[in-house]
């Protein structure tokens, strides 16, 4: 058992994962592009997990750059979730339903702005103070504000994760970026280490943990460098970079964690729960901009690749720029493309068009040449090869799980560790019978959390059937006793009745 | 412009059940040919009888279960099951065994359980053991191998061919008069009758580790083997427990009595043992699958094997160990699970 805090600086191989082409070197062999302000965007209000946001703007307003247009809400929590802002000056022309990219296209309420090319900025976030100085409850505050969400893909509030109301050991900062194609975290890494740096800064000092860990990967070593120097420019003794070996998925929240500070999360628990949290890289490096350059999250480093374009590199991009324009403004289209993905080709989801807005979460659009993804093949029975468990980073037996999930037996789903997959597709990736095993772990999950919330409202109903026969029995009970005390009463008293009215006959009788 | 869309992962392996049953035939094909070598022809054609009955049966049982035929055909599982039938059984086994015992192994063995992926027991194995237990005289015929400097008239390939499709031999000329023991009969038989292990091994028909002609094939065998493990079509444990085992074992009992125990490199080298250590056990369809399972279960067979060459009715128990461990193996599975990720150890009582 390590103390708490105690990390390994270079963690050996681990025994799980696959080691897919990397695809790296081209895209960043070009620095940072910033792209050109779009003359539109389409800005989805929802773009923070598992909260609801509502349009604080109405069509036909003149908004800034940076300026709120929507604001989401924590349920059951008396905090602010996280701001959403426009990310270009100009007239709101609609607030409608657009299609947004996601797992399954599914359409969702979206500010549309029609630029006037000045790109003025909303003055409200200059000057917000010295974040080192400020209260941690009050960084958290204007984290929220600041729009900043989870940039590694999960959209997570950032603030939600900085309010750590347990102690934490170590903040650990995810740069390790293992899917094949996507280096938009290693090139920020390596052109902005100090603004990576002063994010983790402000982050400890939210999180009130003593040490911060900022991962890499084996294969970044340019990374490795720029950062130590910063960090030893800075005078930083409470920031060190840890590498992980370059496998998929050693970047995966759970794996790092395992990896470096040598634990495990709990089942059904968070990283939080001993000791950790976990941010991305770009994620503290947006806190740095909005505290020092007074920037909400308006724009993001989207990894542009695959052989359909002409150049493969990073851009900045403003969040609600068309893909579409994006990768013709920047990169310029090679070929009639026939597959786009959003993410990388393990985790990543395939888009229906490039007519969709950039998100905060788009970190990388692989624009696929014919051949460049896997064709779909037919899936032949399972031969219990078990390659898919050699692989699994959460030391599951996938070809288990799957006759399990076709059983739809919950029991052995829990009992096998259903909900410690975490959807990495590895399975997938090395199972010689082509089983799509992720899509239908990810189905059996939903199965599983409908499953416990139906077992979980009969328990309830249950209880209350049980509690309210047991309160009418009750009831019963002591009406019956009411009513036998009434007749013991009443059989006690008779003797005396019957008397009375003997010794009045017998006085009338005396009378007669 | 709009796109095709689809599941996660995007890439998959190249990896496919028919490359990987490919690369078996390929790794067999070393030890065939020596076979083939030292033995005759008959390997050959009781491969080629035993390939078309199972393409057949498979296709037959494909086509009744309404299964895409060509799809699992294309699988290569039916071939490496018969390929490995065949090289269990004499080069004088007529026509008809060959082909009642690949036929049991794909339509009973294999599709009676549900088809590739479902059988529980090894096919090859099942389909050996039925001819075991039905056929013992075809299977016990035996030919010696052609070294030349042996006392011994091999078969030729006519006669074989004769006698693998007619069941007779030329000229009236017995079949007693071409078999022999196997070296593994040849120690039970010898050391039934109280002879010593030096003794029974004083027969030409031994070779300076095993049987003779049998330590070169088998060694041919491990080389296929090592070649699969090197591809990553299977894995170290099932070979290295099951050897492991088999070793540990005959070297105990060699120790403690080398006068009727023939000591570890005979067991290794004779009978199926190498053959049901790279390609047989490590089926993975009815072996163990977990980690610690697949030691388990070499282990298993390993032991069994060795204990039924030993004080069993059969001269050779590779493919009843393997049957009896098949059975073993869901429960061997089901108790060396692996911890999933984030849970608590499960605390002993």
């Amino acid at each position: 058992m390590t103390s708490p805090g105690s990390y390994n600086p270079q963690p050996p191989r681990p025994p799980w994962g696959i080691r897919p082409p990397p695809r790296k070197t081209e895209s960043t062999r070009l620095p940072i592009l910033t792209a050109p302000i779009p003359d539109q965007v389409v800005i989805p209000i929802q773009q923070c997990l598992d909260m609801t946001a509502n349009a604080i703007v109405h069509p036909g307003q003149r908004v800034l750059t940076g300026e709120p247009i929507a604001q989401a809400v924590a349920q059951a929590e008396s905090w602010a979730g996280p701001t959403v802002h426009a990310s270009i000056s100009g007239e709101i022309i609609a607030i409608e339903e657009r299609p947004v990219p996601g797992p399954s296209p599914i359409a969702e309420t979206c500010v549309v702005i029609h630029g006037d090319g000045r790109d003025e900025r909303y003055p409200g976030y200059q000057d917000l103070g010295d974040p080192l100085q400020l209260e941690p409850e009050r960084i958290c505050e204007l984290v929220a504000e600041g729009g900043i969400v989870g940039l590694g893909g999960a959209l997570f509030s950032t603030a939600a994760k900085l309010r750590a109301d347990k102690r934490i050991h170590a903040l650990i900062l995810n740069g390790a970026e293992c899917e094949p194609y996507i280096t938009c975290d290693e090139m920020l890494e390596l052109e902005n280490a100090e603004t990576v740096l002063r994010g983790t800064r402000i982050m400890l000092r939210a999180l009130g943990a003593p040490v911060a860990i900022i991962a890499v990967e084996s294969e970044m070593p340019e990374d490795r460098v720029a950062l130590n120097d910063a960090i030893e420019a800075a005078g930083d003794d409470d920031i060190h970079v840890a590498v992980v070996t370059a496998k998929y998925p050693a970047g995966g929240e759970r794996q790092l964690i395992q990896m470096i500070m040598g634990q495990e999360v709990p089942e059904g628990g968070y990283p939080s729960d001993i000791g950790y949290v976990c941010h991305n890289v770009a994620t503290a490096a947006a806190v740095a901009d909005l505290f020092d350059r007074g920037r909400p999250l308006i724009s993001r480093i989207v990894t542009l690749a695959g052989g359909g374009i002409e150049t493969t590199r990073n851009v900045d991009a403003r969040i609600g720029t068309r893909m579409g324009d994006l990768i013709e403004s920047t990169v310029g289209y090679r070929i009639e493309t026939t597959q786009l993905v959003m993410g990388g080709p393990m985790m990543g989801f395939l888009l229906p068009d490039d007519n969709l807005p950039v998100t905060k979460a788009t970190n990388c659009l692989i624009v696929a040449e014919p051949g460049e993804l896997s064709p779909p093949r037919p899936e032949m029975p399972c031969i219990r090869c078990s390659e898919c468990s050699e692989v699994c980073p959460a030391q599951l037996l996938p070809q288990e799980l799957l006759t399990a999930a076709k059983r739809k037996d919950m029991a052995a789903l829990d009992e096998l560790g259903l909900n410690a997959c975490i959807e990495c597709g590895c399975c997938d990736y090395v199972c010689p019978s082509h089983i799509p095993m992720t899509a239908r772990f990810i189905a059996a999950k939903s199965n599983f959390r409908e499953h416990h919330l139906a077992m979980e409202t009969a328990t309830r109903a249950q209880t209350r059937f049980e509690n309210r026969q047991a309160r009418l029995e009750q009831e019963a009970r002591a009406r019956d006793r009411e009513l036998r005390d009434q007749v013991d009463e009443l059989a006690e008293s008779k003797p005396r009745i019957i008397d009375d009215l003997m010794a009045r006959v017998k006085s009338r009788q005396d009378d007669t | 412009m709009s796109f095709v869309t689809g599941t996660a992962p995007h890439w998959r392996a190249q990896e496919t059940v028919a490359s990987m049953m490919r690369q078996v035939i390929y790794a067999m094909v070393p030890a065939i040919t020596v076979y083939a070598m030292f033995f005759g022809i008959g390997i050959v054609i009781n491969c080629l009888i035993a390939c078309i009955v199972a393409v057949i049966t498979e296709a037959g049982a494909l086509l009744i279960r309404r299964r895409p035929v060509e799809l699992f055909l294309r699988d290569y599982s039916a071939v490496v099951t018969a390929i490995l039938l065949a090289f269990c059984l004499p080069a004088l086994t007529p026509w008809w065994v060959t082909a009642t015992g690949s036929f049991f192994a794909i339509a009973v063995a294999k599709h009676l359980y549900g088809g590739l992926g479902f059988n529980v027991f090894n096919p090859a194995m099942a389909g050996y053991v039925a001819l075991l237990v039905s056929f013992p005289e075809a299977l016990s015929q035996w030919t010696a191998p052609n070294i030349g400097d042996l006392d011994y008239q091999a078969p030729t390939a006519f006669m074989t061919l004769q006698f693998v499709l007619t069941g007779a031999l030329p000229d009236g000329m017995m079949i007693d008069a071409i078999t022999r023991a196997t070296p593994l009969n040849a120690v039970k038989t010898g050391v039934g009758m109280m002879r010593t292990v030096d003794e029974i091994r004083s027969n030409p028909l031994f070779g300076d580790f095993a049987g003779r002609g049998w330590e070169w094939i088998n060694s041919f065998v491990a080389l296929g083997g090592f070649w699969l493990l090197y591809k990553g079509v299977i894995r170290w444990h099932i070979p290295v427990s099951l050897i492991g085992a088999m070793v540990a074992v005959s070297s105990l009992t060699y120790i403690l009595d080398s006068s009727i125990h023939p000591g570890p490199a005979f067991q290794l080298l004779s009978g199926g043992t190498l053959l049901c250590a790279f390609f047989i056990a490590t089926d993975p369809v009815s072996g163990a699958t977990t980690t610690t399972g697949r030691i388990i279960y070499g282990a298993g067979i390993g032991i069994l094997a060795f204990i039924i060459r030993t004080w069993g009715a059969y001269p050779d128990g590779i493919a009843f160990s393997v049957l009896l461990m098949n059975m073993a193996a869901p429960l061997i599975d089901r108790y060396t699970r692996p911890r999933p990720y984030g849970r608590a150890p499960k605390a002993r009582h």
